[in-house]
């Protein structure tokens, strides 16, 4: 009883690694360090989500100070045709950068000999990771765009149909709603190759892809409307954090919840219910609207989980839009949308199994 | 032979609200739900419910026990079925656990903080 606060993560904190890599809060987080001042768009078990929307526009902002990372990215394509290690290793990488490094950039001047290589990996292993294709084809991608670049509709550009596997974006199939960092940012990268004037497709005989279209939008928006992007871009989803304080040695009093609710605007019954049904306890609310719960819960327990209530109840699956209402229709919860219009159905919030806990002498029933 | 329009059966009758007498309406029963619980001190339990039938309950605890070097028992809900409650927190080992013995990964749920 000595340790001031309940803390698993404390001792465990290697074990959590696994689990939290993605989180901001989590174990990389230094636990006596304040908090920050806002709740970031990633659930703990590390899938992004983007609270404000990652348009085309963003992608186009961050393009300038990212133009190192294919590079590296390259570069890490051909070490992983060289052994398994080095691939594993790879695969546990990929989850970890959200496209901040390597899918928004421009494409750079590659060395010569790397086509070759970026080509070779993409012949050797199909049968190889969904995630790993996606960054190959992306590599090769970017190389492709430089070419064009560089050549303007010279003869390269007909060779280079012939590699082109798919230059629409890719949206996979493993990207469940939206979730897959790596989905944007290809058609990001080639909004950057295609300035107004020197369209790549102007001088070749070939046609213009989607994304090349796509970026032509884009730009031509963004040379008309600059404020289209400042709006989209500054919005973001924030809400203030948790505050938990302790209540004698037993209890966590959650003083804020009444304005987090509010800010979601969801009943605090049903945020009260799905904490209670998470954290496997119960507690009360005081008269003052604070809520008492049973166990020693810390700010940044208690954010992991309203996170997580957050993707499942808050956000809009279609457009990740935090502007939903959620209604009740015959026992079931729906939540509808009001910037993208869709509607669909939500978990019941049900607690499962509570094993007793403390003396069975208290549990009249057991 | 039979024409199906003579049948005396109705295929366009009405059903009636086809949840009314369904209880677990938007359930999660086809999850494996991974759950911590507070105890006294700094001590937690963990609880794996929702265990497919195929798996050996029994097996699988004791596996979970040498594996993760904790005491654990099996519960048997009228309501939930088998738990399997381990002593700590092993949510994430046997989260890791399950996977790598192929079990999807999107039926598995941890709860908790």
């Amino acid at each position: 009883m000595s340790e001031p606060m309940f803390d698993p993560s404390l001792k465990k904190r290697k074990k959590k690694q696994v689990q939290f890599t993605v989180d901001p809060l989590g174990a990389d987080a230094d636990p006596t360090a304040p908090a920050p001042e806002t709740i970031e768009p990633t659930t703990t078990d590390g899938t992004a989500v983007d609270l404000g929307p990652t348009t085309a526009h963003e992608l186009m902002k961050q393009n300038g100070d990212t133009e190192a990372a294919p590079k590296t990215e390259e570069a890490d394509d051909i070490k992983a045709m060289f052994g398994d290690l080095k691939k594993k290793k790879k695969k546990k990488e990929i989850p970890m950068d959200f496209g901040d490094d390597s899918g928004t950039s421009t494409p750079i001047p590659a060395g010569t000999s790397t086509p070759d290589g970026g080509e070779a990996v993409e012949d050797l292993d199909f049968s190889d990771l969904k995630k790993k294709k996606k960054s190959k084809k992306k590599a090769n991608f970017d190389m492709e765009a430089f070419e064009k670049e560089l050549t303007s509709g010279g003869a390269a550009a007909d060779a280079d149909d012939d590699v082109e596997p798919t230059p629409a974006v890719d949206l996979d199939d493993d990207a469940d709603l939206g979730d897959d960092p790596f989905a944007q940012p290809s058609a990001g990268e080639v909004l950057a190759s295609v300035s107004s004037g020197n369209e790549a497709w102007l001088g070749s005989d070939r046609d213009y892809t989607y994304p090349e279209l796509l970026g032509r939008f884009y730009e031509s928006l963004h040379l008309a409307n600059p404020s289209l992007l400042s709006t989209s871009g500054g919005k973001r989803y924030t809400i203030a954090p948790p505050s938990i304080h302790r209540e004698g040695t037993k209890k966590s009093v959650f003083t804020n919840v009444a304005d987090i609710c509010k800010k979601m605007h969801r009943q605090p019954e049903h945020v009260i219910a799905f904490l209670f049904s998470e954290l496997g306890t119960n507690g009360s609310v005081d008269g003052a609207g604070q809520l008492v719960i049973k166990g020693r819960f810390q700010q940044k327990q208690i954010e992991n989980v309203l996170r997580r209530y957050i993707v499942e109840y808050v956000t809009c699956k279609t457009c990740k839009s935090p502007d939903t209402l959620l209604t009740k229709e015959n026992r079931i919860f729906f939540m509808a949308c009001e910037s993208c219009g869709s509607r669909r159905s939500v978990n019941a919030i049900k607690s499962g199994f509570v094993a007793q806990v403390g003396k069975r002498s208290k549990n009249k029933t057991g | 032979m039979s024409v199906q329009n003579l049948n005396s059966f109705d295929p366009f009758a009405d059903e009636g609200d086809p949840l009314a007498d369904n209880q677990d309406v938007g359930s999660q029963a086809d999850y494996i739900h991974i759950r911590i619980q507070q105890r006294n001190g700094r001590k937690t339990l963990t609880t794996l419910q929702g265990l497919p039938k195929q798996y050996d309950a029994k097996k699988l605890l004791k596996a979970f026990k040498k594996e993760f070097a904790c005491n654990g028992t099996l519960v048997d809900d009228e309501k939930m079925g088998p738990v399997i409650q381990l002593q700590g927190d092993q949510r994430s080992k046997i989260s890791t656990f399950l996977i790598e013995h192929e079990v999807d990964k999107s039926t598995i749920k941890v709860h908790g903080f």
